[in-house]
């Protein structure tokens, strides 16, 4: 009992966080800003997605690295399994940025620097699936894909955060746009009190589908090997 | 001992590529007739945001089927008798530089072909060309690099424009940025920030293949 506890409370917090981050993120008053207005609650949930695909990007970029230093088999598993949920948060991501797009900016998509490097990273890390499925021997299939998810991962920092910064001209935050204001630290201080929770939620949620994804993944190679 | 190494690689690269004319000779006939399909279907370009994009689509198109070749052309086999002989270092760096050096021909040829159909709208043509030669070590490196991790996949030719096209992005979009600013106005001021970002993709791209491509074509 005393290391489930030690094991799994981060799962319980994970809920409670999502569970307080739901209700409050819908409950808060804070004071409307222009433009955004009460769609500014999508903050909790946009961005949420997007700290998740960051922090799951970055853990399989650092397991691909450790498959290149040690070449075992559950390194590559668990860069897969993290490129995979960060995949699923970049898609969520997306679809959460389009609808409230199509509210602040009247599009679902409209040509900004931050939605296009989002869009141009799904297809970089979409093209490392297709590069797997077109390799058949698992530690030749494992080493390759480890190089492109370095190299790719490098291509996808400069496209996603550097990029965007550089051009200045986006709707995004710190875009020089529609929402500038909207900066964490800017945020009204009711805000903060759900933004912070939330994001921390999220992206215990994202390691938590990413340890079941990685256990699921362990069982079916050794039933396979069996 | 590296550069004595990838000097001999480079030689026998351009002596490969001249044995075998019919590649080279592909390349330039699928530039000329790029080009000019796309002059029939527009004729002249007058907007030079099209005339800017056109052009490094073609040129990223030509680059991608002028790459894709490099570590395919030659049997495995033979690969594995230049790694009995020369560090790997020395084969990725002398193959870098050699599409260097065929991608700098080809974007030359291109620019002067495209000029030529589809009249000049270049106003910087210094800045212009500064674009040109950074873009092709940028699209030379990162395609080199790209063209070793498909080659050693099974479908490796649609693999390669999937796994290249939106790797490349980064790099595209910025000397679009660039070039259009050429284009338009002709400033160097405004376009400094740019150009150290190319200079730093340029030099990463080439320390990240130096360091990778060892692990690449152990089997």
């Amino acid at each position: 009992m005393g290391t489930q506890i030690k094991n799994n409370w981060w799962k319980v917090l994970a809920g409670i966080l999502l569970v307080y981050a739901v209700i409050f993120g819908f409950f808060i008053r804070f004071p409307l800003m222009p433009v955004v207005e009460e769609s500014m609650r999508n903050l909790f949930y946009h961005v949420g997605m997007w700290f998740g695909m960051l922090v799951m990007l970055i853990t399989g970029f650092v397991y691909s690295l450790r498959y290149l230093r040690k070449f075992d088999e559950q390194e590559d598993a668990k860069a897969v399994e993290a490129v995979n949920v960060g995949l699923m948060f970049g898609f969520l991501g997306i679809f959460t940025g389009m609808i409230w797009a199509n509210f602040t900016w009247g599009r679902p998509w409209v040509n900004d620097p931050k939605l296009n490097g989002a869009a141009v990273g799904l297809l970089i890390y979409l093209a490392y699936a297709i590069l797997r499925g077109s390799i058949d021997d698992t530690h030749k299939r494992a080493k390759v894909a480890a190089v492109y998810n370095i190299f790719a991962f490098f291509l996808w920092i400069v496209l996603v955060i550097i990029l965007p910064r550089l051009a200045g001209e986006g709707l995004h935050p710190a875009g020089g746009g529609t929402a500038n204001t909207v900066l964490p630290m800017h945020l009204p201080p009711s805000m903060r009190l759900v933004f912070y929770p939330a994001m921390l939620g999220w992206v215990l949620l994202g390691v938590w589908i990413y340890k079941l994804r990685v256990r699921i993944r362990r069982i079916r190679l050794i039933i396979e090997n069996k | 001992m590296l550069g004595n190494e990838i000097i001999h690689l480079i030689g026998k690269e351009i002596r490969l590529e001249l044995k075998q004319k019919y590649v080279l000779n592909g390349i330039l006939l699928y530039l000329v007739s790029t080009i000019f399909v796309t002059y029939l279907a527009f004729d002249r370009i007058i907007e030079p945001d099209t005339w800017n994009s056109l052009f490094w689509i073609i040129l990223l198109f030509v680059a991608v089927n002028g790459i894709s070749k490099s570590f395919i052309q030659e049997s495995p086999a033979r690969h594995l008798y230049y790694y009995t002989i020369a560090s790997p270092q020395a084969v990725l760096l002398s193959k870098v530089i050699y599409n260097l050096l065929l991608m700098t021909i080809l974007s030359v040829l291109s620019f002067v072909f495209f000029l030529l159909l589809m009249g000049n709208l270049v106003v910087n043509i210094p800045l212009f060309i500064t674009t040109l030669i950074l873009g092709s070590l940028g699209l030379a490196s990162i395609l080199t690099m790209v063209a070793a991790i498909a080659s050693r996949a099974s479908n490796n030719f649609s693999l390669m424009a999937i796994l290249s096209f939106p790797i490349v992005l980064p790099l595209l979009g910025t000397l679009m940025k660039v070039s259009k600013s050429a284009l338009s106005a002709a400033q160097w001021s405004g376009n400094y920030g740019f150009i150290i970002i190319l200079l730093t993709i340029n030099i990463a791209v080439i320390i990240l293949a130096y360091l990778l491509f060892p692990y690449l074509w152990r089997d």
